[in-house]
């Protein structure tokens, strides 16, 4: 079958078969930029944002989101234009092996689209669902409430 | 030393920015055409042997190129374990073979167009075993009569495989009988640690494919691209030049990626076929089929002195290795090679270990490396002796730990399987640390001290800890430096970085030699092609033998640029020269020449040459970093769980070349200590199959399980090292397990034996207690 989703703005078409996740469907068309490996929602390495809201892309079927929105790490901040969560990452140290950060950063991006003044309850609460085998946490969580600042600085999006 | 440019300064990953906007970076993240899938079929018996096997319907199965069988592979004896060359471990391992040693051994593999393909093909393979009575206890395994894991006459290596004995290692300082005899007192307990996995969030992943020359290609997720190189060669029969491998980035190892288990699969399916070939584990597999973390039982005996100081240790460590020998014999001495250095005013010290084969899965290096678990062992013993000696434990440890200048008998009596070499401490900030931590935790106030809350009490401990950098004189890393016109360099090397951020202390090495901005050094690391040889990453060598190549490498480069100045100064010695912001200074005449101009000059005008040069390091020093941990904790004696509240690492790394890197080091291995000493176990059933194999019941630290953190840095400089440098990556593993132990022993009196601390141990305790 044929689904249809806005990817990162970008109208894309797949052909998929009726079973299949969100996770493969997205890697196998070339969104590599989604990680993951556990199928099962548990390690938060394929979130990506429906519509606004995250998702652990491995358990969802790929035909129940056709026509939906959806956000990956690109689409909030490229290379030679990174999203100030993206920056703060980088620049507080909370980039090891990286393959956990599109994840942990996009589940950032939907807390502070809703909360922009988030206390270090909310960012842990927000990140709980992406492990991290690296980092330990710390200066993740410190690189959201940089971002904060980044952002009310006015280095908007 | 302090007015560094580079080196000590806040300096980006260099990596960062592409990971953090998604990069394809990762081995999956190339999709090649027509990329055959291999998956595989494990058996589902710890020990049995395969009497028959028919895959005839499973190769006529819709999509499958091909059946891999011990029938139609090489049957090559070897080890998995990616170390040094003669390898200390056993070769004990086949591609395949005929017999079964644990549930999760290799019984086949189908490569097919699809995975879905190859999944479906494997449950059409037919097998017939003759299971064999199994072992998995290590006591049982090494006793009279157990079942034999290891009867193939092939087997070189192995300590005794009729009793199961992979490695065993005995060492004697002094006469440590005596020494008890004359000790005022003496404690003696066990510890046992348990079987955990490092879990790195991307799993082991292989793509193969042949280049247009029809050379074999192994981009692979590992920390060893040499010893991938190697090994594939010797398990497949075939020459190390035909083979090229690529480590792209990585997404974490932590040392289950030292080990060579999908690579030799995947190359010999694009080798028969031609065709790429991919094999990429499940979280199931990783954790059945990779490497686990050793479990321990440690029997530590300790004599000390009534005047506080140790005169006694013996350390006997019964490890099980599982079903193959892997880093079994290594693992095991670094249980003792890596803590009783720590305690060098005790003269008698003797050293036993014995490493079981088991039909459990196989164990291989984890960060740590065996000192982690020696260490919840002889840091409880510790605070044991000192509550004898009603002694403050803190102070007991600052009599006794080795300082600058001083030496252990130890380096030298027990090195990686072999002798060691007789180290010198040059650095060590010990005393600091267990000041400023102490105060920090607020040591003096709290320890000792009843507080409790309702059924919530409250307790502190501490540990002490060292470990190495790098194994010494075995370690061996290059690199080589070449410059470009405008100024830029091409750094090709071959440290391994698995996420932890050595290319970026690479780039800063350079920077800081040649006086440049680390942006201006374009790093390119571990493909067998392109760069010089390292051992990879391993043993705490990132910084100190890697890094230390680099400094070599750039001072080599340093020495060819001031040449080049001084012929275009006319001055006669490069003594007054100074390398700064990207041009060489003379300070004597004043005049400069930007490195762009020496560049230009040189690759197109007079003189030419290209400006490059390789460096290669291997040390007689592998100096240790030091670290003290202190930890509070509430305990709730009615649900018997356990909250760390505060934990403090103060860490001596040597001089911190990236404070933000060091941190992130610290911080991310003690977590990692917080839950295996917490939550992480491998739970078994009766036939030895696991039955946690996921992230929903084996359970790791996320965001809410942290507890405030607070690292303390007593920077030190380290002669032998990169710009005064230490090792920083494993040491702070080492902590949690004795830190909590000691913690839980101060709020509740109670001590647990076993790890992890779980609230149902916890609870019993407390009830034995009673
Ligand atoms: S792969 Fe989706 S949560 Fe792990
Ligand atoms: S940075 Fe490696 S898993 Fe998070």
């Amino acid at each position: 079958m044929k689904v249809k989703y806005i990817i990162n703005g970008k109208e894309e078409e797949y052909e998929i078969h009726p079973g299949e996740v969100l996770l493969d469907v997205l890697r196998r068309n070339g969104h590599t930029e989604i990680k993951g490996n556990c199928y099962l929602g548990t390690c938060g390495a394929c979130t990506v944002l429906i519509d606004g809201v995250p998702h652990t892309s491995c358990t969802i079927l790929a035909a129940k989101v056709n026509g939906k929105e959806i956000t990956t790490i690109k689409g909030i901040g490229e290379l030679d234009s990174p999203h100030p969560l993206q920056q703060a990452f980088v620049k507080t140290g909370a980039v090891q092996c990286g393959f956990c950060t599109p994840g942990a950063i996009l589940s950032a991006y939907a807390l502070l689209k809703k909360n922009p003044d988030p206390t270090e309850e909310d960012i842990k609460k927000a990140l709980d669902g992406n492990l991290c085998r690296c980092t330990g946490y710390v200066q993740q969580i410190e690189a959201v409430k940089f971002a904060v600042k980044l952002l009310k600085e006015g280095k908007n999006e | 030393m302090s007015d560094f440019k580079v080196i000590g300064k806040k300096t980006d990953k260099i990596d960062a920015m592409a990971l953090a906007t998604g990069q394809p970076l990762f081995v999956d993240d190339l999709q090649l055409p027509d990329t055959l899938q291999i998956k595989i079929l494990y058996s589902p018996y710890a020990h049995a042997i395969i009497e028959d096997i028919d895959t005839s319907e499973a190769e006529k199965y819709p999509g499958v190129k091909m059946v891999l069988t011990y029938k139609n592979t090489p049957h090559i004896i070897h080890t998995t374990a990616g170390q040094g060359w003669p390898e200390p471990s056993p070769y004990d391992t086949y591609m395949f073979d005929k017999k079964m040693r644990f549930v999760g051994d290799r019984v086949a593999a189908v490569a097919a167009e699809t995975e879905e393909q190859a999944a479906e093909a494997l449950k059409l393979i037919k097998v017939k075993y003759k299971v064999l009575p199994a072992v998995f206890d290590s006591e049982e395994a090494i006793k009279e009569g157990a079942p034999v894991i290891h009867d193939e006459p092939e087997i070189t290596g192995a300590y005794d495989p009729k009793r199961n004995l992979a490695a065993h290692i005995e060492i004697r300082v002094g006469d440590v009988e005596k020494g008890f005899e004359e000790s005022d007192v003496v404690v003696e307990e066990t510890f046992e640690t348990q079987y955990a996995q490092h879990t790195p969030i991307e799993p082991h992943v292989t793509l193969t494919y042949l280049d247009e020359y029809g050379r074999l290609v192994i981009r692979t997720s590992t920390q060893v691209p040499f010893h991938v190189r190697r090994i594939v060669a010797q398990a497949l029969g075939i020459p190390v030049q035909k083979i090229r491998v690529v480590k792209p980035r990585i997404g974490g190892g932590f040392g289950t990626k030292q080990e060579i288990i999908l690579e030799e699969i995947c190359s010999y399916v694009t080798l028969k076929t031609k065709r790429p070939a991919r094999l990429l584990y499940t979280r199931e597999e990783e954790f059945i089929s990779a490497r686990t973390r050793h479990p321990f039982k440690v029997k530590v005996k300790i004599g000390a002195k009534k005047d506080g100081m140790l005169h006694a240790i013996r350390l006997y460590t019964l490890s099980n290795t599982g079903a193959y020998g892997s880093h079994g014999l290594t693992v095991a001495s670094n249980a003792g090679s890596k803590t009783l250095p720590l305690y060098n005013k005790a003269e008698n010290v003797e050293f036993v270990a014995d490493i079981a084969y088991t039909n459990l899965p196989v164990a291989g290096a984890y960060r740590g490396y065996g000192a982690t678990q020696s260490y919840a062992a002889l840091e409880q013993a510790i605070d044991m002796v000192a509550e004898k000696l009603g002694m403050d434990p803190l102070e007991l440890r600052k009599r006794n730990h080795i300082r600058a200048g001083e030496t252990s008998p130890i380096f030298k009596a027990l090195g990686e399987g072999r002798e060691g070499v007789t180290q010198y401490i040059q650095s060590c900030a010990l005393d600091e640390l267990l000041e400023k931590g102490a105060k920090e935790i607020g040591w003096f106030k709290k320890h000792g001290k009843e507080r409790r809350n309702g059924s919530k009490v409250y307790g502190i401990g501490m540990s002490m800890h060292m470990q190495g950098s790098g194994i010494p004189l075995i370690d061996m890393g290059a690199a080589t430096l070449k410059m470009n016109e405008d100024g830029s360099f091409n750094l090709l090397y071959g440290g391994t970085d698995i996420g932890t951020g050595l290319d970026t202390i690479a780039a800063q090495i350079v920077a800081e030699t040649l006086g440049i901005k680390p942006e201006q050094v374009i790093v390119y690391a571990s493909d067998t092609d392109m760069t010089p040889f390292d051992v990879g990453a391993y043993a705490s060598s990132g910084t100190f033998v890697s890094g230390g190549a680099v400094l070599k490498a750039a001072l080599k480069v340093r020495d060819q640029i001031l040449e080049v100045a001084k012929e275009k100064f006319g001055e006669f010695d490069t003594k007054d020269f100074i390398l700064e912001d990207g041009k060489v200074i003379s300070l004597k005449s004043g005049k400069n020449i930007t490195l762009s101009e020496i560049a230009y000059d040189t690759l197109y005008v007079r003189n030419q040459h290209q400006i490059a040069a390789t460096g290669s390091f291997v040390s007689p020093y592998s100096p240790p970093p030091f670290a003290v941990h202190f930890v509070e904790i509430e305990v709730d004696e009615e649900t018997g769980v356990i909250k760390p509240i505060k934990y403090v690492a103060a860490v001596d790394c040597g001089k911190p070349i990236n404070p933000e890197l060091v941190k992130g080091q610290i911080i991310g291995a003690l977590v990692n200590g917080l839950s295996y000493a917490l939550t992480e176990e491998y739970i078994f059933s009766n036939s030895g199959r696991m039955l946690n194999p996921n992230f929903m019941d084996y359970k790791i630290p996320s965001t809410r399980d942290i507890p405030e953190i607070k690292v303390i840095l007593a920077e030190t400089y380290e002669p032998t090292g990169p710009y005064g440098a230490k090792s920083v990556a494993e040491i702070n593993i080492n902590g949690p397990i004795p830190a909590i132990g000691n913690a839980l022993y101060d709020a509740l009196k109670i001590r647990l034996h076993k790890s992890p601390y779980t609230p149902e141990r916890v609870l019993e305790a407390i009830k034995n207690k009673k």
